[in-house]
């Protein structure tokens, strides 16, 4: 009888962090952020049919990267969640933490127990129904939550795409504004993404119940068209800049 | 709650029929399984049930769909009876099913409601876990598979006979649906009517109805057909512009689902009654 090898748990997690990630590097990365009438998700994401951003419920979002399988089977569980929960109790009881908990339990499971963690990292976005308090629930492949109010990027180069999303981030911009913002953060310096190359929707207040829309083909372009996506220039002082953001606008941007 | 996730084998697909049968069966560990009962069940428990006296129940009464030339309108009035006493003065027998589809319904309100929340929350589901809405003929067939899961209700007597009407983006035109207690599903040319003033409100508006009506000239005419239709039958409500009750009237066209405010029902009624004064009596007094 052969004795099993002993592996430090140490090292067992670590290699399975190392797996997930380098997993999760490979694909596009995507950004979501709040804006004044709501929350703007865009992703890199050269496809029109397999999508990255999904409509769970009323005013709940979802956003996925790393391996597409395995993310679409947690968005299908979010959308049998919420909907379940909503025809048990009642449309209002469906919130954005609730489901983010159950995502970061199954995802923390996973990561310790089974062989192979999950590949993905995930956006559970919420719309405030009154004020503009909206929720950025942010996941990680081993369960770990964060809550964001401002902006939250996941997937490849997120810590880079992050500090160029830092640099230009206003509280409160306009849907214009955040999305030439998201995807400059996006591409970096060195490339220019266009609208074929984006996936983008929002969750926004109207008339219909369902908050969630996509923005897509036209309208994309319209919205980035003044963009060629340019840095915020740091001398045209924003009147309306947070203090906290202004210290950051002078530092000189990547891009 | 944990997350709903189900082996390859078992998953429930698009249909959240499917998912509240798995997941009640314990096909996973939701937990909301003990809150709430699935249709299916209740029948289950109900069709187990016989002797003793039916408790009084609520019923709904008359629901109107016609087309006009670029939708479909339906309307139905607010009157809830239990025998011979009125339950409810306010009660809606119409429902926005999606975006581009209503359903109304006439027979035991409790059941029906119910019926009708499945069906509303069984089309958004198909819906975001597919990426594609259901045609109008699916959605259709999707009632009728309801109503049919409910006869065994309906041999209790609680028979619930739902009327559905939509645009069908992919024909551009309004569509109507009716069903009988079995679930069977029959499409309609251009009008109908159900419930038990069903009878006078489809002759109000066989008389009014020709081809390509105006979205107002529908609207009136369906109002016109309620009216008939409280004149003649008792558990059909009437307009009550002392409480300031007035039918629920719907159009579904291109742009969707939108239900009239009570103000232009209001004023549609007068108009038809301003029309029945001037033709003299008002109507036979028999």
């Amino acid at each position: 009888m052969t004795m099993p090898y002993y592996v430090a748990p140490e090292q067992v997690m670590k290699d399975r962090a190392e797996y997930a990630q380098k997993g999760i590097a490979r694909g596009r990365a995507l950004v979501g952020t709040t804006y004044d009438r709501g929350v703007l998700i865009v992703a890199e994401n050269p496809s029109s049919t397999l999508h990255k951003i999904s409509e769970i419920y009323d005013r709940v979002a979802f956003a996925g990267v790393g391996r597409y399988n395995e993310f679409d089977q947690l968005r299908v569980a979010g959308v049998r969640h919420a909907d379940t929960k909503g025809y048990a109790y009642s449309r209002e009881d469906v919130d954005a933490r609730s489901l983010a908990n159950v995502y970061a339990q199954y995802l923390g499971q996973v990561f310790t127990h089974e062989m192979k963690p999950l590949e993905v990292e995930i956006l559970v976005a919420e719309l405030d129904p009154v004020g503009g308090a909206h929720q950025l629930f942010h996941i990680a492949y081993d369960g770990t939550v964060a809550d964001e109010q401002r902006f939250t990027v996941l997937g490849g180069e997120a810590d880079a795409i992050a500090q160029r999303m830092t640099a230009r981030f206003r509280q409160a911009w306009a849907l214009r504004e955040a999305m030439v913002a998201c995807v400059a953060s996006l591409s970096g310096p060195a490339r220019v993404l266009h609208a074929d190359d984006l996936e983008v929707a929002v969750l926004e207040h109207g008339p219909w119940r369902r908050a969630f829309r996509r923005i897509e083909g036209k309208e994309v372009a319209e919205l980035l068209v003044d963009g060629e996506p340019a840095p915020v220039p740091a001398t045209q002082a924003p009147e309306v800049a947070e203090p906290a953001e202004t210290e950051a606008t002078n530092e000189p941007t990547v891009d | 709650m944990t997350l709903p996730l189900f082996s390859l084998g078992n998953d429930p697909g698009p249909s959240f029929v499917e998912l509240l049968r798995r997941t009640r069966a314990g096909g996973s560990q939701t937990g909301a399984g003990d809150h709430y009962e699935p249709a299916n069940a209740r029948e289950d428990r109900l069709a187990g049930i016989s002797g003793g006296v039916m408790p009084p129940v609520a019923h709904g009464t008359t629901i109107v769909a016609l087309r006009f030339e670029t939708g479909v309108v339906i309307a139905g009035d607010r009157r809830a009876t239990e025998g011979n006493m009125i339950a409810h003065r306010s009660i809606e027998k119409v429902f926005p099913a999606d975006r581009h589809s209503a359903v109304a319904i006439a027979g035991a309100a409790g059941t029906a409601i119910e019926m009708v929340r499945l069906f509303q929350t069984q089309l958004e589901h198909y819906e975001k876990v597919e990426g594609t809405r259901l045609s109008l003929e699916g959605k259709a067939n999707q009632l009728g598979q309801m109503v049919s899961a409910n006869l065994p209700m309906a041999m209790q007597g609680l028979v619930v006979i739902p009327l559905f009407a939509g645009y069908d983006l992919r024909l551009k035109t309004g569509r109507i649906f009716t069903y009988d207690v079995t679930g069977g599903r029959f499409e309609e040319t251009d009008f109908h009517a159900t419930g038990s003033g069903g009878r006078d409100a489809k002759n109000t508006v066989k008389l009014g109805y020709r081809d390509r009506l105006g979205r107002d000239e529908a609207v009136e005419l369906a109002v016109a057909a309620l009216y008939e239709a409280a004149d003649e039958d008792t558990a059909t409500g009437g307009p009550d512009p002392i409480r300031g009750i007035y039918p629920v009237v719907a159009t579904v066209d291109a742009d969707g689902y939108s239900r009239l405010e009570d103000a232009q029902v209001a004023e549609h009624f007068r108009h038809v009654l301003e029309r029945r004064r001037l033709r003299g009596e008002g109507g036979a007094s028999s």
